[in-house]
């Protein structure tokens, strides 16, 4: 494996190391698989595979397929995240880099399992260099006869795909925002209900899956959904790439079964004597070394795929100021909670280095966290506050110890 | 005679950023025809499929509070102070977007929902520059009454003590305060999706998302048509008007300046509301003996201008159709568009420039009455004009904007001083003392003195249209308007639908030419038979869809006349009218105004006394003669949309 992947490591379930699963699948296999047997059988094998989306928010690739199918329109999508944006994720770069194959093929698949004609991969701005490989593998695959009329060799399946830039906001990574952003507007979230499902790009019904989702649906396809939840948990099956970085001996992209414990992949990836490990991005949480042995699954603590690691020399306000500034900046600054609830959490953070944070002040920051997460109208905001919340409640005493004693 | 009313063309498409719940709401009772059961608060309720949260529990008499919600608006769920629980749902929800698609359980008063819109009114505040009592829109304010619903009794998140914005007053018309903008997106949603003009956008992100026009340009060098429609719906005073209080007392404490005030129709069926008055009575009588008490030396009724209006715009359009149809002249721009709404002239000026020939050069009525004033009635009373102030009230922001136009000073002095809204006379009248609802009525000043019904009307999107109908079509059939519609009422051109579309057929016999325009056409025999095409829209979304239809060569495009009123309503809508605003308030508002009507002993134009007079003594080569045309027509300045 070539260096971006930093050491891959198959970790503790005893598969095999040295590569990522994605190297051993044929990604036309499963194309092949889907496009012979009936249409229905492609949601089928997924709800049977148990597959949820990597993306972040675990929600189950059949489900949201299933809808799509069954809702009327015209026209019908598969759009691809490729946003990554999320603070230490890389593992859908390494993906589009090395399997852009598997990533096309699942799009394709997704396209017959729904009904639609296009397939629109919305690749982040910082990968424009990967467009013109991306483009290049898409031309290959049309003149192999897998895009376009008849794709696949299937009659009457027509299928294509084009890329559509993003233009450089974390929030476009949010499906519905990414949406605005595709149609051409500002990329905002949009209400929901109703969902991209049956209101989506144009407002015609579309999926919208992460990068690895897709390359896994190619694999489920091929190799089928008993091979896929061999591994993982009941609840979170499979394998599931991550991306490492922070204080640790090995960071880069790993491939572990869902389910893993935090102690584990630490171990896997040299950084047990962490002080505190973030795990799914900006937006996901703080753990200390006492939730070391919580299990990363959706049951457990969900996460697109993000592990930050903070050495022992770490100072913990500094963390959670930065990604606090990220929110503030990163917004999309439509509603209030999140965008103002931002700027004070911020303050607050800046009051606590000075000292100066009240602990009467702190506990409405806390009431305050909690608005933004009930109350913001998507996944950004309501997650903008998870670091601080973590770091306030695991290290107070680091905190309210440069505080001038309970003011 | 047939009459149609058919209007295909009143949807709005609103832009997919707010697309989804409002749409549904509407939109999909009719396609699935089910009805849900909703419990609010332990109350049961069923409701169409589609129906929002906020709607059903409206229905039930549960108060939600909103922000960014605005009647007459597409969804935008930004504000999020409208959040409740809804079982079954991990986060609250924006009761003002979320459509009812399946039996709900929803509390609109927890603890959680109370302490969320508590910190969502403490975060705003904290980001508001507050100075309530310097703020015109104290009182009259959505943040400061949520503030005192929910007991805000101290910043807790702080409070903004300077300003990071310069006020921006570049415009004639609109006061831009971006420190009082709470980022609720009514402006933007106002100016795109129901004006169509799309002047205002939300621009930056995270903290620093503001408010912006484009490049960040001033709004006086952008598209912005001065509607104010914008103002009406913000619910701070992050907007306002150009507000010229200030001036017209002073020049009513200097006893050398004669100060006349002219009253349009629709401030009188408003003012009552910057007195708390219920929305629908009207106070024009009052209003004359408060103007006074205030100091204004005479109070003149703008309906005089309405009548002539109706008379040279009347007379250009005969000419028109007579010059097409008999001198077969090619260069004949028809349909004949109306004049009289500055905001609308602005928006195709911008926006459709070459089809300014088509727009009647008529000017307005404030225009017309601001050049008589500072002629024909300085000369009358012998007044040296450069002592008169003339003051117009009107329920209109962009008349600030036509009273500055250059052009517009025919009397050789600028014709029309200062243009007020009726929020501005409403405050002028209360620093005053006034109290206005309870003053004894009394008559407008001749020598223009009351009016017909027609000139009232003007008010009231058609108005122009059916005062045009009464006048037009008795000139040429010589018939009375009573026999064709009962009461004179031509109901088809009344109403809010976005676009109405008459058809009138002239009969075989027609009447004499009447004494006015006899010298212009000597007799009717052409119109024989014709059938006439008329259609009246108002806002300039409505606005825009006719000006698409002419240019595709539909059906718009066969009409002879169209009135177009750039806000929504007409002018009873007005950008300078009391705030709020909502369907029902301007459909109370124009019960006022044709109740008026009604009242009216004379209701056609042409049967004004005092506009004939004028003709006889002042404007003697009649409707559309030299005189006129000097003092009564102007021209159009094609402005395009790009900016430098
Ligand atoms: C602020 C925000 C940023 C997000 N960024 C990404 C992203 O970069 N890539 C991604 O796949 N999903 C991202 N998501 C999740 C998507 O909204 C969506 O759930 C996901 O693309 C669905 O795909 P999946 O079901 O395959 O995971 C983001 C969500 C939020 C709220
Ligand atoms: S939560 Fe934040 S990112 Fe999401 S819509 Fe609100 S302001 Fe925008
Ligand atoms: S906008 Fe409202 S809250 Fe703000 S200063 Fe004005 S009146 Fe007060
Ligand atoms: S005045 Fe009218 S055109 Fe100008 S910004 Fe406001 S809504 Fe838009
Ligand atoms: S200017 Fe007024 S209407 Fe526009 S966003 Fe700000 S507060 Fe809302
Ligand atoms: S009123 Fe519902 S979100 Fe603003």
């Amino acid at each position: 494996m070539t260096a971006a992947h930093g050491n891959p490591s198959g970790g503790p379930s005893g598969k095999p190391t040295g590569g990522l699963t994605f190297a051993t699948v044929d990604s036309e296999a499963g194309l092949k698989v889907a496009l012979s047997g009936p249409r229905p059988d492609i949601v089928m094998k997924l709800r049977e595979s148990g597959l949820r989306g990597r993306g972040g928010a675990g929600f189950p690739t059949a489900v949201k397929w299933t809808l799509a199918a069954a809702a009327r329109g015209e026209q019908k999508f598969v759009v691809c995240n490729a946003d990554e944006g999320e603070p230490g994720t890389f593992k859908d770069r390494v993906i589009l880099n090395e399997f852009p194959d598997l990533v096309f093929a699942g799009m394709t698949i997704g396209g017959r399992a729904i009904g639609a004609r296009e397939g629109i991969l919305y690749l982040r701005a910082e990968y424009t260099y990967m467009r013109d490989a991306l483009e290049a593998v898409l031309e290959r695959r049309r003149k192999a006869g897998l895009l376009g009329a008849n794709a696949g060799g299937l009659a009457g399946f027509e299928f294509d795909i084009r890329i559509q830039m993003g233009a450089g906001a974390y929030v476009c990574g949010e499906e519905t925002a990414l949406i605005e952003s595709l149609e051409g507007q500002r990329g905002e979230p949009r209400n929901r209900p109703p969902f991209p499902v049956d209101t989506g790009f144009m407002g015609l019904p579309s999926i919208v899956n992460n990068v690895e989702t897709l390359a896994w649906v190619a694999c489920i396809m091929a190799k089928g959904p008993e091979w896929f939840k061999a591994v993982g948990t009941d609840k979170s099956t499979g394998l599931k790439l991550f991306s490492v970085s922070g204080d640790c001996a090995r960071p880069g992209v790993y491939e572990f079964p869902l389910g893993i414990t935090v102690a584990k992949l630490l171990e896997a990836v040299g950084g047990s004597d962490a002080k505190a490990v973030q795990v799914g991005g900006a937006s996901g949480h703080c753990l200390p070394r006492s939730e070391f042995t919580r299990a990363l699954a959706f049951e457990d603590i969900s996460t697109g795929g993000s592990i930050i690691v903070f050495g022992q020399s770490r100072d913990m306000l500094e963390v959670a100021r930065n990604f606090l500034e990220f929110f503030v900046e990163e917004s999309c600054g439509q509603c209030t909670p999140c965008r103002d609830g931002s700027v004070k959490l911020l303050e607050g953070v800046e009051l606590l280095e000075e000292g100066e944070c009240s602990t009467a002040y702190l506990r409405e920051l806390k009431g305050l966290s909690k608005t933004m997460q009930l109350a913001s109208k998507c996944g950004l905001g309501q997650s903008a506050p998870n670091a601080f919340l973590s770091i306030v409640e695991h290290f107070q005493g680091e905190i309210l110890g440069r505080s001038a004693a309970g003011i | 005679m047939v009459d149609k009313n058919e209007d295909p063309l009143t949807v709005r498409t609103p832009r997919s950023m707010q697309a989804p719940a409002g749409q549904a709401a509407t939109a999909m009772p009719d396609a699935i025809g089910g009805t849900i059961r909703a419990v609010i608060d332990g109350q049961t309720i069923k409701v169409p499929v589609g129906t929002t949260i906020l709607e059903a529990a409206k229905e039930l008499g549960i108060r939600i509070p909103t922000l960014c919600h605005h009647p007459d608006l597409c969804i935008a769920g930004v504000c999020r102070i409208c959040t409740v629980e809804v079982e079954g749902q991990r986060t609250l929800q924006a009761a003002c977007t979320y459509p009812i698609t399946a039996p709900i359980k929803v509390s609109t008063s927890t603890r959680t929902v109370r302490q969320a819109r508590r910190h969502v009114i403490d975060l705003l505040l904290s980001r508001h520059y507050g100075e309530c009592y310097s703020c015109a829109r104290s009182n009259n304010c959505e943040l400061q009454a949520l503030a005192k619903e929910y007991g805000v009794e101290f910043f807790r998140f702080g409070q903004k003590e300077h300003r990071d914005h310069e006020i921006e007053d570049s415009s004639y018309s609109v006061v831009r305060d971006m420190d009082k903008c709470v980022l609720c997106r009514r402006c933007v949603r106002t100016c795109i999706d129901l004006q169509e003009v799309g002047v205002l956008e939300a621009i930056g992100r995270g903290d620093q998302t503001a408010i912006g026009t484009f490049m960040n340009k001033p709004l006086a060098d952008v598209v912005c048509i001065n509607c104010g429609q914008c103002i009406n719906r913000c619910p701070t005073g992050a907007l306002r008007e150009k507000d010229h209080i200030e001036e017209i007392w002073e020049a009513i404490d200097d006893p050398a300046k004669h100060v006349v005030i002219q009253t349009a129709p629709s401030p009188r069926a408003g003012i009552g509301e910057t007195y708390g008055l219920a929305p629908g009575r009207a106070l024009t009588f009052e209003m004359n003996t408060a103007l006074r008490r205030a100091g204004f030396d005479k109070v003149f009724d703008t309906n005089f201008t309405a009548d002539l209006t109706i008379i040279e715009e009347g007379t250009e359009l005969i000419l028109r159709l007579y010059n097409a149809l008999v001198k077969k002249d090619p260069k004949v721009a028809l349909p004949q568009l109306t004049s009289c709404s500055p905001g609308w002239v602005k928006f195709i000026e911008h926006f459709y420039p070459e089809y300014l020939p088509n727009v009647s050069s008529a000017k307005s009525p404030q225009q017309m009455f601001g050049a008589l004033i500072k002629t024909f009635y300085a000369e009358k009373n012998g007044i040296d004009p450069k002592d008169i102030v003339s003051v117009s009230l009107m329920p209109c922001t962009a008349k600030k904007f036509e009273c500055n136009r250059p052009e517009m000073a025919d009397s050789g002095y600028k014709d029309v001083d200062f243009g007020v809204t009726t929020r501005e006379l409403g405050k002028m009248l209360q620093q005053a003392g006034i109290d206005l609802p309870n003053v004894p009525k009394s008559e407008f000043d001749d020598p223009f003195g009351g009016a017909t019904g027609s000139g009232v009307i003007f008010g009231a999107t058609g108005g122009v249209m059916e005062a045009a109908l009464r006048s037009v079509v008795e000139f040429i059939t010589g018939l009375k308007v009573e026999d064709l519609y009962e009461h004179a009422d031509i109901v088809p051109v009344r109403g809010f639908d976005g676009v109405k579309y008459l058809e009138i057929k002239i009969p075989d016999a027609v009447g004499p030419v009447p004494d006015i325009i006899k010298h212009l056409v000597p007799d009717w025999n052409w119109a024989k038979g014709a059938t006439l095409k008329f259609a009246v829209a108002h806002g300039t979304a409505n606005a825009k869809k006719i000006m698409e239809d002419i240019k595709a060569g539909g059906k718009f495009s066969e009409c002879h006349f169209i009135e177009v009123m750039g806000c929504p309503g007409g002018c009873i809508g007005g950008g300078g009218q009391p705030i709020p605003t909502s369907p029902e308030i301007r459909a109370a508002r124009a019960r006022a105004i044709y109740s008026e009507d009604a009242a009216y002993a004379i209701r056609k134009s042409h049967e004004n006394p005092a506009v004939l007079k004028i003709y006889e003594e002042f404007l003697t080569d009649g409707p559309c003669g030299h005189k006129s045309h000097h003092l009564l027509h102007t021209h159009y300045t094609a402005r395009g949309k790009y900016i430098a």
